[in-house]
């Protein structure tokens, strides 16, 4: 009879294993990984092309889908790196109301976050009430946006609408609840005995290797390395508030998934500081023609802190209606690919989706 | 962190949820409140829509086409189109709608938009999906991505302007014109107002591209007078325009005139090659339908000769435009281009007196008639013919040709059109120390434009709406002291029905005054044409003007007509739009011959 060396697993694309359209190939002996191979390609949509084909505004909606979980952060590229290459200026009220969408983005994305992890450990009440609680967000966003996922709102020289009349009160309200829901949170989840008897000391990253890798967020500051381009590049109105960037320092799957229910703490902080100080005013500048929006020949990389890390958009104009190039840096395509097939290496089957979910993995931005 | 009994016990703690009121599905079923903003499924106001396509070209996904809607009429400013969405590629932006000039199209609360059949998920939306939860995303004027304001045009200060007959307007600077020119969409409504149908958004894109010798060979494909036009424009295509329905239109009149200006020498860039000998056509009248046809023609290769009555030439833009309005030197500009490509002159030349049209007809190949309106139409009443009442023609044309006009002191004008304003803004520059209008009608309703109107009251002009004279009051001598006059009651004629006035002959008053400018309206003065002539001729119903064919011709063979003595417009561009036709029916007459 011949001798059998090792199993192989396929998990993904359609698994609930994985945090997408993404597929790894596992090899595994006993119930230890010896290998594993990331697989992207299932979900190439070649938006940095089409973009080279669109006007410069008609790039708004399409975006937001090179992140599905967080559209805004890329919104706000975009608008942030236009607005540069053509020197628009921002008004102070839109800026404030760009960090308040991004900060409730973050909270919506953490949410879902959550779901995901507990999800792939079995503890299937989180998911569900993440995905109720992450609804009263995407409520808030239908009724400041008009879409629940989508939201197509940051535009370049600001955001499309003013807030709603009441708008304030109905975030603080949600606010309120959040805070609440993270103590529950908290006794049944983040205590839970069972969470971290599967997490800590799991799939430890250091800190050399993720700088090495390039890994950035969250799961950089996981390792211990407080890093965070809200800090360390300042965009936006974030000089101006108060919060801090928590460290956990293990780098272990307990850490990753601990970084973000702390760093939840301070977005709901950065989002009441934001409500407190906006400024009244215009919230978009006067934008030339846009069917004839022709921007001079420059070049700009500009970066957002988003849920998952460093998310940063390259774009070249040559004078022209329409962009020359843009590059997306998405966050996950350093922990999504390499990190992911490396540090699985030595893992037990069931781990390995607590860990992709740990490292929050978001296909569509590795290829966008 | 160890792990201890409290970890263990903790998550039972959510055992508390299951007595709470559940946040998520609820019985009985609560429908969804749907945002006040939200990105549904399209509504558009098929009344409001003008079908310019904006929200077609905007469109990321390109889910919109614009087609046809039958019972839908297009004219100017709108044509029969609208946008078709395809729902399987909507993407729910919303772009479309910021970019809606009209704001007809909206967004609606609805998406359920459910069905087995492919075919349901295209259409063209109507008001059909705003019933239910109402209307979502809507344009909105604060947040719009279009820029509905216009570069207001430099103009001379009234209390300066009005001791004057220098030109009122100063003319755009290169980054006026540049910001102006770039509002334009480019959905080309305009050109389907433009009766000569000028290639405005081209011209407009060449204009703010800074490429000057482009926007005038675009110019010059229909239009020869661009700079005039430029300048004294009714712009209808300005009111075709797209911004013009919640906001100010682009003002293409004076980006056109500001493209021309740039550039003096004509010929250097448009060239003066003329085609090869073709044939003699005779133009009777040097006005803007005369040069219009004449320069076609000569660029074609035809012998062109104007014969024209006055010693100058440009017809009615030299004689009836006052100066301060459209310059010598724009009209010297212009119409010398023409006439330096060959085209000959004869001035002081009246047909009927100096020559007779029977004989063109024999001598040319073809003759094109271009006379216009010259004669001022009396208001017949008791006291007209005394001294100091004047017709606003007559006025205008001696002062335009620098004869001496014996103006009072205080001048009563008749009339609400564009005449009318000249005739009251001229006295102000000659001395006089009161003008006023006296108009049958509202103000609302006076044919003149709205920036005349609006500069003569500036200038200090009296309007008097609603006044009606019935008599001319003169002193033993025969000279005019005042004007008897009654006011005027609107009577609603009907939806769609100008209002008419009434007047109101209990009660009468005085404007006392020492001179009259009739200027209610102008007639043609077709004695010029023989007899024989003019009864093979074809009228129209009140016999003013000429009825003509699709090649410009007129019921006599050979002999042409366009301009005031065709149109009913009775404008500058008119007239060029009737010249054009013209020039390529004569080309093609002659061809045939």
């Amino acid at each position: 009879m011949e001798r059998i060396e090792h199993f192989e697993y396929f998990i993904g694309p359609q698994h609930p294993g994985v945090t997408g359209n993404m597929s790894y190939h596992l090899w595994a002996r006993g119930d230890e990984i010896i290998k594993m191979v990331s697989s992207v390609g299932y979900l190439h949509r070649g938006f940095e092309k089409l973009m080279e084909y669109r006007l410069w505004i008609q790039n708004v909606p399409m975006v937001p889908r090179i992140c599905v979980p967080e559209p805004d952060v890329n919104e706000t590229l975009y608008a942030m790196g236009v607005e540069r290459l053509a020197g628009l200026e921002v008004p102070e009220r839109a800026q404030y109301i760009r960090v308040l969408v991004l900060e409730l983005a973050r909270l919506a994305a953490y949410l879902f976050y959550f779901g995901g992890v507990a999800g792939a450990l079995g503890l299937y009440t989180i998911p569900q009430w993440a995905t109720g609680d992450r609804d009263y967000i995407l409520d808030l966003f239908e009724e400041l946006t008009g879409g629940r996922v989508y939201h197509i709102y940051i535009t370049p020289g600001g955001v499309r609408r003013d807030l709603p009349p009441g708008f304030r009160e109905k975030v603080k309200k949600v606010l309120k609840h959040l805070r609440e829901r993270l103590s529950d949170y908290d006794r049944l989840f983040f205590d839970n005995a069972l969470f971290i008897k599967r997490t800590k000391g799991v799939a430890v990253m250091t800190k050399e290797y993720a700088l090495e890798m390039g890994v950035t967020g969250p799961n950089l500051r996981a390792t211990g390395f407080r890093y965070d381009v809200r800090r360390g590049d300042p965009y936006l109105v974030y000089p101006k508030l108060e919060f801090d960037i928590p460290v956990t320092g293990d780098g272990d799957n307990y850490s990753r998934i601990m970084q973000r229910r702390l760093e939840f703490e301070e977005s709901i902080r950065i989002i009441e500081q934001v409500l407190d100080m906006m400024p009244e005013g215009p919230v978009i500048t006067k934008l030339p023609n846009p069917f004839r929006w022709k921007i001079e020949k420059n070049d700009v990389y500009v970066r957002v802190e988003s849920s998952k890390g460093e998310f940063g958009y390259y774009i070249v104009s040559d004078g022209s209606e329409k962009p020359r190039r843009i590059h997306v840096r998405g966050p996950s395509y350093t922990h999504g690919i390499q990190v992911a097939q490396e540090m699985a290496v030595g893992l037990r089957i069931a781990d390995v989706p607590v860990f992709l979910f740990s490292l929050d993995i978001c296909p569509p931005d590795i290829e966008r | 962190m160890g792990i201890g009994l409290k970890n263990l016990l903790n998550p039972l703690d959510a055992v508390k949820y299951l007595f709470k009121k559940p946040h998520t599905i609820r019985l009985p079923y609560e429908p969804k409140v749907i945002a006040n903003r939200y990105r549904g499924i399209h509504v558009n106001d098929w009344d409001l829509c003008v079908g310019c396509g904006n929200c077609a070209r905007i469109c990321t996904c390109q889910a919109i086409t614009m087609v046809p809607v039958e019972g839908i009429e297009p004219k100017p400013g709108s044509t029969n189109l609208r946008p078709k969405v395809d729902y399987g590629k909507c993407s729910f932006c919303g772009q479309c709608v910021d970019v809606c000039p009209t704001g007809s199209l909206k967004l609606s609360k609805n998406f359920n938009l459910v069905s087995p059949n492919r075919e349901d998920y295209v259409f063209i939306p109507s008001k059909e999906w705003d019933s239910g939860p109402g209307t979502g995303w809507e344009s909105d004027l604060e947040y719009s991505i279009l820029n509905f304001e216009r570069v207001e045009m430099p103009e001379r200060p009234p209390e300066e302007r009005r001791k004057d007959f220098e030109p009122v307007i100063l003319g755009f600077s290169e980054e006026q014109a540049v910001v102006e020119g770039m509002r334009c969409l480019g959905c080309a409504l305009c050109m389907d107002g433009c009766p000569t149908r000028m290639f405005i958004p081209q011209y407009i894109e060449a204009i703010t591209d800074g490429d000057y010798e482009k926007s005038l060979k675009i110019f010059y494909v229909n239009n020869p007078l661009p700079e005039i036009c430029g300048t004294v424009c009714t712009h209808r295509c300005e009111d075709a325009c797209v911004y013009s329905k919640r906001g100010q239109p682009v003002q293409i009149r004076y980006l056109k005139g500001f493209g021309a200006s740039r550039i003096d020498d004509r010929a250097k860039v448009l060239g003066t090659k003329i085609g090869t000998k073709r044939g003699r056509v005779a133009v009777i009248g040097a006005g803007p339908a005369g040069f219009t046809v004449s320069y076609y023609l000569r660029r074609e290769g035809f012998d062109v000769t104007i014969f024209e009555a006055l010693p100058v030439p440009g017809g009615m833009m030299r004689v009836g435009i006052p100066r301060y309005r459209l310059s010598q030197k724009i009209l010297d500009r212009e119409i010398g281009f023409i006439t330096s490509l060959g085209v000959e002159i004869k001035y002081n030349t009246r047909i009927g007196r100096d020559i007779k049209l029977s004989q063109l007809l024999k001598e040319f190949d073809a003759v094109f008639l271009g006379v216009g309106f010259h004669r001022g139409i009396k208001m017949g009443i008791p006291g007209e013919d005394g001294e100091g009442v004047m017709q606003a023609v007559d006025f205008l044309r001696k002062v335009n040709l620098g004869e001496e006009v014996k103006i009072g002191k205080r001048v009563l004008v008749v009339g609400g059109g564009d005449v009318a304003m000249d005739a009251t803004r001229t006295p102000l520059r000659l001395g006089a120390e009161e003008v006023i209008l006296s108009y049958r009608r509202r103000e609302v309703d006076m044919p003149a434009s709205e920036e005349e109107i609006k500069e003569a009251k500036e200038e200090g002009v009296i309007f008097m709406t609603q006044t009606l004279p019935i008599e001319v009051l003169r002193d033993s001598k025969g000279k005019v002291t005042g004007v008897k006059y009654v006011r005027t009651r609107m009577e609603d004629q009907g939806p769609g029905r100008r209002p008419r006035p009434v007047p109101i002959m209990e009660e009468t008053f005085i404007f006392e005054v020492d001179t009259v400018i009739e200027a209610i309206g102008q007639e043609p003065d077709y004695s010029l044409i023989e007899e024989e002539i003019r009864e093979k001729l074809t009228f129209d119903r009140n016999g003013k003007r000429v009825v003509v064919d699709e090649n410009g011709m007129t019921s006599v063979e050979g002999l042409f007509a366009g301009g005031d003595i065709v149109n009913y417009r009775g404008d500058i561009i008119s007239a060029v739009a009737d010249a054009v036709k013209a020039a390529k029916g004569i080309a093609r007459y002659i061809e045939g011959k």
